[in-house]
């Protein structure tokens, strides 16, 4: 779209973000939430609806919102009940969700987010409620369409923002923030590409400089950050371009496509809802003490901002290099782990360990789509392996090619150097034979090099390394090669 | 000799009050208190392993995985289940004419109704079918019955008996309790079914008492209410007489008697029918063919599988209900009609509240008329709602009631009177009726 008319509008942005709960049993029943258990194996009377069932309320929710609320800044109430919110479909046992209403437990707080430019702008949060998932309807069996409840009754909180956003990277960072906090307080594991964190967003536009708000349009279907990003651009444009040409934003709801890269309505049928939320009879309200908060606030965890400023200053890195590396929980916490089993715990070695992980082992979970957590890399394995490196008993080469087999490996790097016998040789009797025979075999270069083509020298180190399968130790043979060249 | 499965059979082919007779031996009794008391079982309870009707079409060949909690601790105490008994569908009416398996028939006389919703509990407990049979009362489903029948009828504190295992009808009304011939019966079982539950985060963890020792008490220091809401206009003049004839026995036992008024008495029926309904609407979702029950067969879409399943296994009293209740929380009338209903609620509880800073009980009617002839309300709702006029209260409030038989009308048909205490004071309950009961047994 014309730079111009983009620059005319200023979109108007607000994000509900759904996360789904680290509890190990379901929001109102024992059952486990354990993901991708065969369907409808994680069910019991009570989350299957049967009748005479009732709710019993698992703390470790009411524990992990507080745990939310207090680190966004919010108030949180002293009394908050539960309510129903009605409607009928397949994938929800009871015909209701268990939900929050009137009476949201968080609200009214704020995240700083981190815009590109690395300034900070202050996002408000309306509220944070707890509700129930339902299950899964999966359509794509022939004509039937199947249910798998195993998700229905697990918990969510829904993360409601201000709208307070202008621009697609503002939402993008914002998203960025929130899940940034689940992670670190351990209450979800924010992963969008299978589901655990959600995001719909609020798009509107207006004139700059206009004092109202723009009608506005809720976009879903945002799987990943990407298209979060993506989606919000396209909607702006989408809306722009209406109101262009003459025509009205409707309030309506919009999916996103990301193959073509464009919002379009959803059927209208599915948004004539009355939810005739009312308030939930079966659970007691949820009391929340100053006691019980001063407790939520002594166990919270160190947050990402405060961890990048003591990589920063505790291990010398970069701020670059703490950015990245703290921007997933699991990887900063991977990132300690290898420092811990560093036996010495020099910058040096740190910075070697912060390379390794931004550089092949993220290029390593990006090829394979997986987690730091699930890659089956030992902290240890990677420690071991730097330190080997660092004593010279291998070679950065080595080490490089010897990574990718430490995934998954039970063996530890020394225990795989020695076996294959990959050891640097450092032991300067081989060395000098060695280099020896290079000179031997090689005459014809022997005698140009001495008639001063001395940038044949690389071209002995390069064989002699070759004929020891690059296990030489590389200062120590440039050293030799230079001996034993200028003995001739 | 006759066994107690072949006498409630026997019962059950005159009067229609069992949904299902146990096979003999199918429950043998543990060792416990209860000894061996039969047990008749509402079919809004569930039991493991049997059918749970709820007097539906609806729920015709569901059995349930588990037992209520009530039935669970009756059963550890050493009841032994007789059957699973008649009720209006889903506990909604006051005849038994809902049930979609027939009306069951007032042992008094076969023409008249016993009441409802819990109105097979009710005869199996008159006719000995049972020692007790457990009910439900979410406006007066035990009470009224009770009254119609001559039994003891006990709707304790709400959150007195878990609702686990209850398949609700209205959560915040619903309460689990007894018929029986005796008060004795009555209180043993409550001692057994009361307490906190897990399961139900709504009952009390207010502390079980030995009610039976409740029947020893001596009552001469109580005062009992009298309230003027309760002795108007309608009130057939048999129980009028009876009621004030069981007042003078509590003067002669030394109690105090108190006027007292319960203003907003008057708004019951119509908070009752807005809250009732609403929580029924919801609670009754569930009942949507994907799952379990009833599922239409030949249904192309979605929606028509949910249409055409409701609309075949539900009555037309649920159907009713449910959409009454739709219509107070749809948006634009919640607060016209629900959000007003509350507040009116917790008027009527200040009544109460008030009430017992008087006296420590009340004694009123437990219904204006005896046992009504069969079809004679069923074409109009709103008379048939109106039979709840003296029992929705307690239930609108949460505090325990109970309607022991006072005697006979000119007609030979059982009256009862109700008492009704602050909560959780159960043993004044049985302290007081103990004083007026007129124990009735029915020959068959």
């Amino acid at each position: 779209m014309n730079p111009e008319l983009l620059a005319k509008y200023e979109p108007v942005i607000g994000l509900e973000v759904h996360a789904q709960m680290l509890t190990k049993s379901k929001a109102f029943c024992t059952c486990s939430t354990e993901f991708g258990a065969p369907p409808n194996s994680r069910t019991c009377p009570i989350c299957l609806a049967h009748p005479g069932t009732l709710p019993m309320l698992n703390e470790n929710l009411v524990r992990y919102i507080a745990r939310m609320g207090v680190a966004t800044n919010c108030q949180i109430r002293e009394r908050s009940i539960f309510a129903r919110k009605n409607y009928f479909y397949p994938d929800l046992p009871k015909g209701y969700q268990i939900s929050q209403y009137e009476t949201p437990i968080c609200h009214d707080g704020w995240v700083e987010a981190e815009l590109p430019a690395g300034d900070f702008k202050r996002i408000g949060i309306t509220r944070i409620h707890m509700e129930e998932d339902s299950g899964k309807s999966i359509h794509d069996f022939g004509v039937d369409t199947l249910v798998d409840l195993n998700r229905a009754g697990v918990p969510l909180i829904e993360i409601v923002s201000e709208p307070d956003m202008r621009s697609s990277d503002e939402g993008y960072a914002y998203l960025t923030a929130i899940k940034s906090f689940v992670t670190y307080l351990g209450i979800c594991d924010g992963n969008m590409e299978e589901g655990s964190l959600r995001c719909d967003a609020n798009v509107s536009v207006r004139v700059r400089g206009a004092d109202k708000f723009g009608q506005k349009t809720e976009v879903k279907n945002l799987n990943s950050f990407r298209n979060v990003k993506l989606a919000i651009e396209a909607e702006i444009e989408r809306q722009i371009g209406l109101l262009e040409s003459g025509g009205t934003v409707k309030h309506e709801t919009m999916l996103f496509d990301a193959n073509k890269g464009i919002t379009r309505p959803m059927r209208t049928k599915e948004e004539a809802h009355d939810y005739r939320y009312f308030p939930e009879p079966d659970l007691l309200p949820v009391t929340i003490t100053a006691k019980y908060l001063e407790e939520i606030s002594k166990e919270l965890p160190e947050l990402q901002r405060v961890r990048r400023d003591r990589f920063i200053n505790d291990f010398g890195l970069p701020k670059y290099d703490a950015d990245v590396l703290t921007v997933d929980k699991a990887m900063a916490d991977f990132f300690e782990d290898a420092i811990s089993n560093l036996g010495l715990k020099s910058n040096d070695l740190i910075k070697s360990i912060s390379n390794y992980l931004m550089g092949d082992v993220m290029r390593i979970l990006s090829e394979n789509k997986t987690t730091i957590q699930s890659l089956g890399l030992e902290p240890k394995h990677l420690a071991d392996l730097i330190s080997l490196v660092a004593d010279k008993t291998i070679s950065n080469k080595i080490a490089k090619d010897l990574l990718p087999e430490l995934i998954g490996s039970k063996l530890s790097p020394n225990e795989i150097v020695a076996q294959r016998g990959m050891a640097q040789v450092s032991d300067e009797g081989a060395l000098r034979d060695a280099v020896k025979a290079t000179l031997a075999n090689n005459p014809d270069n022997v005698a140009k090099y001495k008639s001063g083509k001395t940038n044949l020298f690389g071209f002995f180190v390069g064989q002699t390394m070759k004929a020891m399968n690059g296990k030489a130790n590389p200062t120590l043979l440039n050293e030799v090669v230079k001996e034993e060249l200028e003995k001739l | 000799m006759v066994s107690a499965f072949e006498t409630a059979r026997t019962i059950n082919t005159k009067y229609n009050c069992f949904l299902e007779v146990f096979e003999d031996g199918r429950y043998s009794p543990l060792p416990g208190k209860l000894n061996g008391m039969t047990v008749a079982i509402k079919d809004v309870l569930a039991l493991k392993d049997a059918r749970l009707t709820c007097g539906s079409k609806f729920l015709e060949n569901f059995t349930s995985l588990y037992s209520a909690t009530c039935v669970e601790r009756l059963r550890l105490a050493g009841a032994v289940f007789i059957g699973k008994t008649n009720m209006d569908e889903f506990a909604m009416g006051s005849s038994n004419e809902n049930s979609a398996y027939g009306a069951v028939l007032n042992p008094y006389d076969v023409t008249r109704v016993p009441g409802g919703s819990s109105g097979g509990s009710a005869v199996a407990a008159a006719t000995g079918a049972a020692r007790l049979a457990l009910g439900t009362d979410t406006g007066g489903s035990i009470r009224q019955p009770a009254a119609f029948t001559g039994t003891v009828g006990l709707k304790p504190t709400y959150g007195r008996i878990s609702r686990y295992g209850l398949t609700a009808f209205a959560s915040s009304f619903d309460t689990v309790g007894t018929f029986s011939r005796t008060l004795e019966d009555a209180a043993i079982a409550l001692e057994v079914m009361a307490g906190s539950d897990p399961h139900d985060a709504t009952t009390a963890t207010a502390a079980v008492e030995e009610y039976s020792l409740g029947l020893k008490k001596d009552i001469a220091t109580l005062r009992i209410g009298i309230p003027k809401e309760y002795f108007g206009e309608g009130i057939e003049p048999d129980i009028r007489e009876a009621v004030e004839a069981a007042r003078k026995k509590f003067e002669n036992a030394g109690c105090t008697i108190v006027p007292v008024s319960l203003p907003h008495s008057k708004y019951g029926i119509a908070v009752y029918y807005i809250l009732t309904t609403a929580e029924a609407s919801s609670n009754l979702a569930r009942f949507d063919g994907i799952r379990y029950g009833k599922r239409s067969k030949d249904s192309e879409t979605l929606l028509e599988t949910y249409v055409r399943s409701r609309s075949e296994g539900f009555g037309p009293e649920v159907k009713r209900r449910i959409m009454l209740g739709t219509y107070v929380l749809s948006s634009g009338y919640y607060d016209a009609y629900y959000k007003r209903a509350q507040k009116v609620r917790r008027l009527i509880k200040e009544d109460f509240t008030k009430a017992f800073a008087e006296c420590d009980a009340l004694l009123t009617p437990t219904t204006p008329t005896t046992a009504f002839k069969l079809g004679d309300k069923v074409t109009d709702p709103l008379a048939m709602y109106l039979n709840d006029i003296f029992t929705v209260n307690a239930n609108i409030a949460g505090v325990p009631a109970i309607s022991i038989p006072i005697g006979l009308d000119r007609n030979g048909l059982p009256i009862g009177a109700q008492l009704i205490t602050n909560d959780f004071e159960e043993t004044n309950l049985f302290a007081l009726a103990k004083e007026v009961i007129t124990e009735l047994r029915i020959e068959n």
